[in-house]
């Protein structure tokens, strides 16, 4: 098996490439900032639903890389397509961070869900593998009226097993879409190890059967991952279709806060892994080149915290949302009756208190008092 | 005798299918190495091995498919779709394939497999993780359709699914999986392989929750749980007694059951989590008034989740019929 496209070195064995001619060195720093604002809100988003203050949270711990590479390597214009594990991903497109903090404490309309044109970002998908049809289908509509706009889509490992995925791919090679398939292999998926996932030796080579082109990069590596999508997109931007790119790491954390690894998985192999982690790595390498000091370093962190802790103030600013929320939109066109005289029942009877998210979740002693599913 | 709650009686279950009959196996995503995300097949991995319960990739289509060709083959499988919004990738299969397996080979192979759907709201999951959406299942000939209420209820009616020919949707509400214990009596109530017959009696027969005779509540799932309460409820405030009959089978109704006690209480409403619009309550409410009009002193009443999306969690009491609401619409009925 081929090693992956790697350009950031550990430090210890592996050697550094140069970065990419095409990025300056502000660009790099950029991506810097990018990793600090999504592992500041990954860490607090865990710490907020140990206190009771969110639901169930998908933690991406660790997968920074594969979050912030592939979105710098976009144009503002083109689309994105996140999972549950790139849920944050919208806050580097300008999304408020409390939008998404508040989506995972359980608030809908206008609190949890954000505007996806304004920022161009799909809602974030839970049913695995069931967005990619919608970022082939997007990205085939942009190429129909000539606008040079791309889809970029995650998917996990896991979701390669999915039908909806392979009619994606399929769809995307014959129509020839501008469309980018990232795929986070992470090795797990739940409990479920990717050699279970799949008899192939790679995910990579799942595109041959699609006559797409695939790459198969580090995913601890911001740069790694931005070079090979930004491959992919010139590619889709010359009229040339789509790629799939597999981005190989590990899920260093729990799949979810419900979920204990314990159970599955020798953790000992995650610890190893924890020393590839993307944040650390890339700044040794950025102070290596000379092109990251402490003092920015240091002010970046603490430009992160105060976003990420404003947007929690935010959050818990926000009013509890009112039962009307149940009845909008959920058709474009206003309320069919059957949903007015819902609301008009509502009304007529007394609000008990409001909910609360469920507090901190034991894992491994599934109590009786814990009827919390495992799943994210 | 044993206390379980539903998890444990699921649990004790597929146990005891397992060690009578080896054709039993079980499948689906982390039902093996973890037990499920519920645990209900914990431990069966390592009683009885890799090759019959299986830990498979995630695909439900894959799942479902692969149920229906073991089934042709003469194993007894018994999958588990990890939760009630993710059974409709497998769609087609239940619908298309699992459903008309019988009908199209003249009742030579019927695809005996069992659909558990753990389904349903209140546990504050996180979005697309609570939808009930047995009526799509009911709608659909060919599959039966049950839904168990108590851990003892849940042991003996998936034994039952088990050993029954047809497909059976089994759905598993959630929210009760553990708020309640039972004692489950250790002896199974039927042996497999032969007790089609028995099986096929557990499987259409409601249950009374709760007795009582000024009107009755029909209901099943979680929110029987909930229809007993405000039972409670309308005792206490108003010195009125109300049955609570819990369904169990939702395809086929127990019509004797649902007819009787309309007829006896005079009075009526229906109560489920799932939207309104053709769900469940418009069957029992219309079986009620083709059949016993003239025995009812008001129309049935509906109190159900409203025609829209489940809710995100913060609002999922509004969206989950609650006490208050099924008391409010027994109340309707009763001043009609
Ligand atoms: C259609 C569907 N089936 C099952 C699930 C439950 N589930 C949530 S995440 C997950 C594992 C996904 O693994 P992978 O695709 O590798 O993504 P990762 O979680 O590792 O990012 C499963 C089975 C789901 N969300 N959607
Ligand atoms: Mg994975």
């Amino acid at each position: 098996m081929e090693e992956p496209l790697r350009i950031i070195g550990d430090g210890v064995g592996q050697p550094d490439w140069a970065p990419p001619v095409e990025l300056t060195e502000k660009d790099l720093v950029a991506m810097y900032r990018s990793l600090v604002i999504l592992r500041t809100f990954d860490e607090r988003a865990v710490s907020l639903q140990r206190q009771g203050r969110l639901g169930t949270y998908a933690l991406y711990w660790g997968e920074e890389a594969t979050h912030a590479g592939p979105l710098h390597a976009c144009n503002d214009s083109d689309w994105l397509f996140p999972t549950y594990r790139q849920n944050s991903i919208g806050v580097l497109r300008g999304v408020k961070a409390a939008t998404i903090l508040a989506w995972w404490r359980g608030y809908g309309g206008a609190h949890g869900f954000y505007q996806v044109r304004e920022h161009r970002v799909a809602p974030i998908c839970v049913p695995i593998a069931t967005h990619l049809p919608h970022a082939v289908g997007l990205s085939w509509a942009a190429k129909k009226r000539g606008d040079g706009i791309c889809a970029l889509t995650w998917l996990g490992d896991g979701a390669t097993s999915e039908g909806d995925f392979h009619e994606a791919m399929n769809f995307a090679s014959v129509y020839k879409t501008p469309t980018v398939l990232f795929c986070v292999n992470n090795q797990w998926a739940i409990s479920t190890h990717v050699s279970r996932q799949t008899a192939t030796p790679t995910l990579v080579e799942k595109c041959v059967a699609y006559a797409m082109p695939g790459l198969r990069v580090d995913g601890f590596d911001v740069l790694a991952c931005w070079k090979a999508t930004k491959e992919a997109l010139d590619r889709a931007r010359a009229g040339d279709g789509p790629t799939f790119i597999e981005a190989v790491c590990y899920r260093i954390g729990a799949h979810g806060t419900a979920d204990d690894p314990r159970l599955y998985r020798d953790e000992a192999e995650s610890e190893r892994y924890r020393a590839l982690e993307p944040l650390g790595r890339y700044r040794a390498y950025l102070q290596r080149l000379g092109a990251l000091d402490d003092d920015q370093a240091s002010d970046i962190h603490d430009e992160a915290k105060a976003l990420i802790a404003a947007a929690v103030a935010e959050m818990e600013a926000l009013d509890f949302p009112g039962v009307e929320i149940l009845f909008d939109y959920v058709y474009a066109s206003g309320r069919p009756d059957p949903l007015t005289e819902g609301l008009d029942e509502l009304r007529s009877i007394e609000r008990r208190p409001e909910v609360k998210p469920l507090g901190p979740q034991p894992g491994a002693s599934p109590g009786d008092a814990d009827p919390l599913p495992e799943g994210a | 005798m044993p206390r379980l709650n539903m998890v444990e009686g699921l649990n004790l279950a597929l146990d005891q299918a397992m060690a009578q009959d080896d054709r039993v196996l079980v499948m689906g995503e982390d039902v093996a190495r973890t037990g499920g995300v519920f645990r209900v097949t914990a431990g069966l991995l390592d009683k009885y091995g890799e090759e019959r319960v299986i830990d498979t990739p995630l695909s439900e289509a894959g799942i479902v498919g692969a149920a229906i060709g073991m089934a042709l083959y003469g194993l007894l499988p018994v999958v588990e779709i990890q939760f009630d919004t993710f059974v409709y990738p497998a769609f087609e299969q239940i619908v298309v394939h699992a459903a008309r397996y019988a009908w199209r080979t003249r009742g030579e192979v019927p695809a005996s497999i069992v659909i558990r759907i753990p389904f349903g709201g209140g546990v504050r999951a996180p979005e697309l993780h609570s939808d009930s959406p047995e009526a799509l299942f009911v709608h659909v000939p060919g599959l039966k359709v049950v839904c168990p209420t108590t851990p003892a209820l849940a042991r003996d009616l998936l034994l039952a699914a088990i050993s029954h020919p047809d497909p059976v949707i089994f759905m598993e509400p959630k929210r009760i999986y553990r708020t309640g214990r039972d004692e489950v009596p250790e002896k199974a109530p039927l042996l497999l392989p032969e007790a089609d017959g028995e099986a096929t009696q557990l499987l259409s027969r409601a249950r009374v929750a709760r007795p009582g005779e000024d009107l009755v509540m029909f209901s099943y799932g979680s929110t029987v749980v909930s229809c007993c309460e405000a039972a409670q409820k309308l005792q206490d405030e108003r010195g009125v007694s109300a049955r609570v009959v819990d369904l169990v089978s939702l395809y086929p109704l127990d019509v004797e059951s649902i007819t009787g006690a309309a007829s006896e209480c005079g009075r009526a409403i229906v109560v489920h989590e799932a939207p309104r619009t053709a769900g469940l309550g418009a069957e029992v409410s219309s079986l009620i008034h083709e059949r016993v009009m003239l025995d009812l002193e008001a129309p049935v009443g509906r109190v159900t989740g409203f025609d829209v999306p489940f809710p995100q969690f913060a609002n999922e009491d509004d969206y989950i019929p609650s006490i208050d609401r099924i008391a409010a619409g027994a109340v309707k009925v009763l001043d009609f």
